[in-house]
């Protein structure tokens, strides 16, 4: 296990940082959703393609760049920092790691140039109700056809393809197939969603059956935590900045001990769970027997983290906290969502005990 | 290099295999088989006594102090291999010592030649055992408002004052104190210094815990004399050296852990039961062990990053707060986790009515109180974090 990132990497984090600060920041995202576009903007999807991301899983033979989860993490990372509103999570690490596990050689060979090149997107159709819980599935699949109402599928509104979690396995399903249709969602984060009902929709079977559904929920979740703790770190960074400048009774209102004490505790929560974070992506490549440990812990752990460096990141900032003048709001909507995609803190500690066998 | 340290795992493997007694290589059952060295060492078993001597002779108590010193001078590469094979065998380690762990680095940091010369030596063979004369009455949090008295005569220094939380003092051979050489100013007038407690006028006493044991003392300096070259660093410059004798100490209380060693889901299935499908009973508990299981791999994943970052030339020291707020934090959760999941199991206190066990995990839930206490409170160390990490003071 390494915790230190190699040059490739390094470079990586350095031109994913630079890239969101400069092209994608919270402004851009905060007039996608002025403007109402729910999620949507293609151009901004179209920027990071051509930087290499949506194919960063994908190997050079497919036209990506292979350079592992640990790569794409500090990516998703980045991106979380800024709340940049892609389908990098759905398309990038959920669809082209469903591909490279569970596809035929004709599948890869179909879909993962198109991922590669940000030409198809991507999402991931799991839950059936307001809770996440993929092992109670009632999809019904017969003679290559899929049937079952799909809920609050994130990036399904603008998603080309369908990666369909059943009970006992995944299916591919193009977007735009006979029996698909789509309710789209307009949703707190801004991100939006769909409710996808598929009657009979012509579906292909990935390779792989239960396992193969487990193996990429705990890649949903891992690039979903990498995508977490870059939201956290950047409104702990927030808060801490205006600590040190907001004054109140004659002085800077982080000399306060009462805040300090919370700050310092937010910062050691962070340090813990990016630890967490980390090892769950280097498990990915490694391919460690372990993995599932690793996601629920990672994915629990950055839910609980981001949950309260948000809501603290409105507390500390006071009434100008709740403005929607303010960018506190737009990352509290947006960890809400996350924290419970892909399972929240309950659904992964309960996962947690059962791997250790309890 | 690979080839080299291939080599040295090979030649590590097989000098343990030799030296290492079968009786080391298991988990220890009690407190007692704990080994702290010393002029009236006390040893469970003559294995541990042949176990200290041998690793104390090649150096491998300390691997990566300097070989002039009687450590091991190994490489960090050399001591991880050394490290993962001791692992390998389930080795005990030789000797628990406040030598090796907080005065050694910083004797290695600011000692001259001579004071190396005397005492890491000793301290590497478990020949010496050592306390720490930090604590006193009237200062504990605030540990710079520290008053006992040291005077210079000349010839010699004169001590006067009372310590206390003097860890093992009633067993310690030697004293590394801190004493006020200068009362008009309060940080700048702090010194350190090395103290035999075989000299006159040094007397202490025990002091009983809420857990039974008496781990801690109160320790009295009355007229006591103190040879020049005893005093570490310069005059009046012990604040420095206290300091980072405490982020040694924050590291190691932060992962050491007092209390049971019997894992809490044991614990928990032997007395909540489980269900049909083979889960705790108790759902509630549950989902707070599963937590608290969490909450242990982060940490233990935290210290390996900082590990990792430190050898790769990163300045990590100013962690150790962080380490100790989270590793207090870990030890006291998990020992009230234990205690819920023993049920009326952990209320015993003595007899033939309560396993071993059962009273360890008791006795050592009272003791890990002390955690978030000793070595600097929950409070002062989150204040350390708030100022020297975050940023965060009074005036900007």
């Amino acid at each position: 296990m390494t915790f230190t990132l190699n040059e490739e990497q390094n470079l990586l984090k350095d031109a994913a940082r630079d890239f969101c600060r400069e092209q994608a920041p919270v402004t851009r995202f905060r007039k996608m959703r002025d403007d109402k576009k729910n999620g949507r903007d293609p151009e901004l999807w179209a920027e990071m393609a051509a930087m290499g991301w949506a194919g960063i899983l994908v190997p050079e033979e497919f036209g990506g760049a292979g350079l592992g989860y640990v790569g794409l993490g500090v990516v998703l990372e980045q991106s979380g920092r800024t709340l940049a509103a892609s389908p990098l999570l759905s398309t990038a690490m959920i669809g082209a790691s469903a591909l490279l596990l569970g596809g035929t050689d004709a599948q890869k060979q179909e879909w993962l140039p198109k991922i590669a090149a940000g030409e198809c997107i991507v999402a991931f159709a799991v839950d059936e109700n307001a809770h996440h819980a993929p092992g109670k599935s009632g999809l019904k699949v017969a003679g290559g056809k899929v049937s079952g109402v799909k809920k609050y599928v994130a990036d399904g509104h603008i998603a080309d393809l369908f990666i369909v979690a059943g009970a006992d396995g995944l299916y591919l399903v193009k977007a735009d197939a006979a029996g698909v249709s789509k309710r789209e969602l307009i949703t707190v984060d801004s991100r939006g969603a769909a409710d996808v009902t598929f009657e009979n929709a012509p579906g292909e079977a990935l390779t792989g059956g239960a396992e193969l559904v487990q193996k990429v929920l705990d890649r949903a979740a891992i690039g979903l935590a990498a995508e977490m703790i870059g939201q956290a770190q950047e409104a702990f960074e927030i808060t801490s900045e205006y600590l040190k400048t907001r004054k109140q009774f004659g002085q800077v209102i982080g000399g306060f001990q009462a805040l300090q004490h919370r700050a310092a505790k937010m910062f050691t929560d962070m340090e813990l769970t990016r630890s967490c974070v980390m090892a769950a992506l280097d498990a990915l490549d490694r391919d460690a027997k372990d993995v599932s440990e690793y996601a629920s812990l990672a994915k629990a752990r950055a839910a609980d983290t981001l949950h309260l460096v948000t809501n603290e990141f409105v507390q500390m900032h006071g009434g100008i906290g709740m403005t929607d003048v303010h960018d506190a709001g737009l990352y509290l909507k947006r960890a809400r969502v996350a924290e419970a995609l892909y399972g929240g803190a309950a659904y992964h500690r309960d996962r947690y005990a059962k791997l250790l066998g309890f | 290099m690979s080839e080299d340290l291939e080599q040295f795992r090979a030649e590590t493997r097989a000098w343990l295999e030799a030296n290492c007694p079968q009786s080391m290589r298991s988990t220890f059952t009690s407190e007692d088989d704990i080994v702290w060295g010393g002029k009236n060492a006390k040893f469970s078993n003559p294995d541990a006594k042949l176990w200290l001597d041998r690793m104390g002779e090649r150096g491998w108590t300390a691997p990566m102090w300097p070989k002039q010193y009687g450590g091991g001078g190994l490489s960090n590469a050399e001591n991880a291999v050394l490290q993962s094979e001791l692992k390998r065998i389930n080795a005990r380690p030789p000797l628990y010592s406040f030598g090796l762990w907080m005065l050694g680095p910083v004797l290695l940091e600011y000692a001259n030649e001579e004071q190396k010369l005397e005492h890491l030596p000793k301290i590497v063979r478990g020949e010496i055992r050592w306390c720490q004369g930090y604590s006193e009455p009237g200062a504990g949090s605030d540990l710079a408002g520290l008053q006992t008295k040291c005077e210079d005569k000349g010839d010699h220094w004169l001590i006067n004052g009372q310590k206390v939380w003097t860890s093992y003092a009633n067993y310690a051979d030697w004293c590394f104190c801190l004493v006020r050489t200068d009362t008009s100013v309060k940080h700048e007038g702090i010194s350190f210094v090395l103290i035999d407690m075989t000299t006159p006028g040094v007397e202490t006493r025990p002091i009983k815990l809420i857990s039974g044991s008496s781990p801690f003392c109160e320790t009295f300096f009355t007229d006591v004399k103190v040879p020049k070259e005893r005093m570490v660093g310069r005059l009046n410059g012990g604040w420095e050296i206290a300091k980072r004798l405490l982020q040694y100490e924050r590291t190691n209380i932060s992962g050491f852990g007092s209390g049971a060693r019997t894992d809490v889901v044991d614990i928990a299935r032997d007395n909540v039961g489980l269900d049909e499908s083979g889960r705790l009973e108790d759902t509630d508990l549950r989902a707070r062990i599963a937590e608290h299981k969490m909450f242990e791999r982060a940490y233990a994943l935290s210290v390996q990053r900082a590990t990792e970052e430190a050898k790769a030339g990163a300045n990590v020291s100013h962690m150790a707060s962080m380490f100790k707020v989270a590793g207090a934090t870990l030890n006291i959760e998990r020992c009230e986790l234990m205690v819920e999941a023993a049920g009326s199991r952990a209320f015993g206190w003595s007899g033939e009515g309560f396993a071993p066990d059962e009273l360890a995990v008791t006795r050592g839930w009272l003791r890990s109180k002390g955690n978030s206490i000793e070595g600097g409170t929950t409070e002062v160390n989150l204040n350390v974090v708030a100022k020297r990490v975050l940023g965060l003071r009074d005036t900007q």
